[in-house]
């Protein structure tokens, strides 16, 4: 017990602190997290692609298809596991794991808060960029080992794409990392935690420091990162009008799955890079504009409120469903979802009101807490609701147009912005 | 172990994860030049590099380190890859060796080797711990001891250097292009 609370009210992340179990908890936390949205996120695609296309979606499984991921998730598990007979065994294993652990790897340096990460390197963003590019190799690894004509042109499609796009990607982080420097003593920083305290500092988001740099930059950085990920309008290596399912085609039940995991925790992980580089990591909005108790106690209730808001939507859900004798379950399974939501939220406004009157640390610590993942969780999920958006309105590439935006287009881009960066940082 | 050394890396079990870093590293480059299939040995030197990059980490050379994975692993190790599945692997494999240089490669390993052990046994001699304050010179601002070194100290190397890999890019697009 002594161990458990010997970390609460740090002022250290618990890697930095090198308190071992609390990193450890971390890592679980983050681990069933990532799990929990990669669900959430499933159900959530389905159904808000299905919106754009004037249909439905699930509707069947749960109310409104709330189970159905998790029918989902079973199917995949008990289904028959096929490696091809001509497939390289060992690397068609392996091609799974290396996917998902690179995108796994890079959370232990995302800051959802300053004490809120599981520790702190002085070459974060190098880290994470590295690392979140080897997740290519699970692909490529996949592409070849099923031996079989799609996957190979899929996978070769991903290593041209991946190696082009994160010379654009690094060029726009670059420019951010540049903005780090512009202190008193004239040295950036590459750590994730200190990139967000650099913005604080300066008090202004990077991509609105030296309009219109900092948005260009982080719009290369917002188009490089779908290319990076594989997603809609660049999923070549996938593109199932071309190559049936691209590098996954021969891969099945549970692989399968575990591909699908990896490319939403990736997604996830790129959204955070933009976030903590671009739109001021954990903090709240005007975090020095609108400064003082009564507005910190205002832009704290707002995590509770937004599930407040969210168990409010489930229940007009209730409350709009036929009244038929079919339908009652249903309507009783979607009022507990709406009332486990408000009381969700409910405790958070306690524990925020609790600081607020209170004097105890740990619930001070808490709230705070509660507060920085709300706000850096919120502006991911802006990314992977846009991600969702991306996939439903454009059309996909061709492959020389993706290289052409890629090389002629972005590359240039983002150097411009690099030099322009630089000389403007220099001058002022 | 000097807790004023690296605030965000507090070294663990450092004996242990020596030994594993560098055992998988021998291992693997093992593999690269024993396995017959290219991807396979392709595979095998990522595993190696990683793990060097991990004892440059262990080094207090984080800069070093994430280079290492984002240069070697991530960029490099790829289009490896790219141009290996592009080869015909079937007939790469069925074709005989025709390589009669082993006892020339055999002396070179030698003579590297002695070298090693030279190092090693001289290693106090040569590199005095004292003039070379780990903890303060690479500690929390590797990256920025870096950047000085190559912009600062060695900035005419480091210039001759990347006009060297102009000149190689400049060269691979005169050779593939016909017209320019």
């Amino acid at each position: 017990m002594n161990a458990l609370m010997s970390y609460f009210g740090s002022k250290q992340t618990p890697g930095v602190a090198g308190n071992q179990l609390w990193a450890l908890i971390y890592i679980f936390i983050i681990f069933a997290g990532v799990a929990v949205i990669v669900i959430c996120m499933n159900w959530l695609e389905r159904k808000v692609l299905a919106h754009f296309q004037v249909r439905i979606g699930p509707m069947r499984v749960g109310p409104h298809g709330l189970l159905q991921p998790f029918a989902d998730a079973l199917k995949l598990l008990t289904k028959e596991d096929i490696i091809p007979q001509e497939a390289d065994k060992v690397v068609f294993w392996m091609a799974p794991v290396i996917g998902l652990l690179a995108a796994f790897t890079v959370y232990i340096v995302i800051p959802f808060g300053p004490t809120q990460a599981v520790t702190d390197m002085n070459i974060g963003i190098l880290f994470m960029l590295g690392v979140s590019s080897l997740g290519v190799l699970g692909i490529v690894t996949a592409g070849w080992a099923s031996n079989s004509h799609y996957p190979l042109i899929g996978a070769l499609r991903s290593s041209a794409q991946m190696v082009s796009y994160e010379v654009a990607m690094g060029l726009a982080v670059v420019s951010a990392i540049l903005m780090t420097s512009l202190n008193r003593d004239g040295t950036g920083t590459l750590s994730m935690l200190g990139i967000v305290q650099a913005q604080q500092q300066q008090g202004i988001w990077f991509i609105f420091k030296f309009f219109p740099l900092g948005l260009i930059a982080f719009l290369i950085f917002a188009i490089a990162m779908v290319a990076e990920t594989n997603r809609a309008p660049f999923d070549l290596p996938e593109a199932e009008s071309e190559l049936t399912a691209g590098f996954h085609t021969e891969y099945s039940g549970l692989r399968w799955s575990l591909f699908m995991l990896g490319e939403y925790a990736a997604m996830i992980a790129v959204s955070a890079i933009a976030v903590t580089l671009w739109l001021g990591g954990w903090m709240r909005p005007f975090p020095n504009g609108l400064a003082g108790a009564g507005w910190d106690f205002f832009f704290a209730l707002w995590p509770g409120l937004t599930f407040i808001g969210l168990g409010g939507l489930a229940f007009l859900g209730v409350v709009r469903m036929p009244s038929a004798q079919f339908f009652k379950i249903q309507r009783v399974g979607l009022a507990i979802f709406a009332l486990a939501l408000a009381g969700l939220g409910g405790l958070l406004i306690a524990i925020t009101i609790g600081a607020h009157y209170s004097q105890r640390n740990i619930i001070a610590s808490t709230s705070a807490g509660i507060a920085y993942v709300y706000w850096f969780l919120l502006k991911v999920a802006v990314f992977m609701y846009l991600f969702i958006w991306y996939r439903a309105t454009w059309p996909r590439y061709r492959f020389d147009q993706l290289m052409k935006v890629g090389w002629k287009v972005l590359l240039p881009i983002s150097l411009g912005v690099l030099i322009v960066t630089a000389i403007v940082g220099m001058i002022l | 172990m000097n807790s004023a050394m690296a605030p965000g890396m507090t070294p663990v079990a450092t004996p242990f994860f020596f030994y594993l870093l560098s055992g998988m590293a021998i291992l693997s480059g093992l593999l690269v030049i024993t396995r017959r299939n290219a991807v396979h040995s392709a595979l095998a030197l990522i595993v190696t590099l990683l793990s060097v990059s991990g004892l440059y980490f262990m080094l207090y050379a984080p800069f070093v380190a994430g280079v290492q994975i984002i240069v070697y692993a991530g960029g490099i190790m790829v289009l490896f890859l790219f141009v290996i599945m592009l080869v015909n692997l079937e007939r790469v494999i069925r074709e005989r060796q025709f390589n009669r240089m082993w006892p020339v490669g055999l002396a070179a390993a030698c003579a590297l080797l002695a070298l090693f052990l030279s190092v090693f046994e001289k290693g106090k001699s040569l590199f005095d711990r004292a003039s070379v304050p780990l903890s303060d010179k690479f500690g929390p601002e590797n990256t920025q001891q870096v950047g000085i070194m190559l912009y600062g100290n060695y900035m005419f190397a480091f210039e001759i250097a990347s006009l060297l890999l102009l000149v190689a890019i400049l060269g691979a697009v005169i050779m593939t292009k016909k017209r320019i």
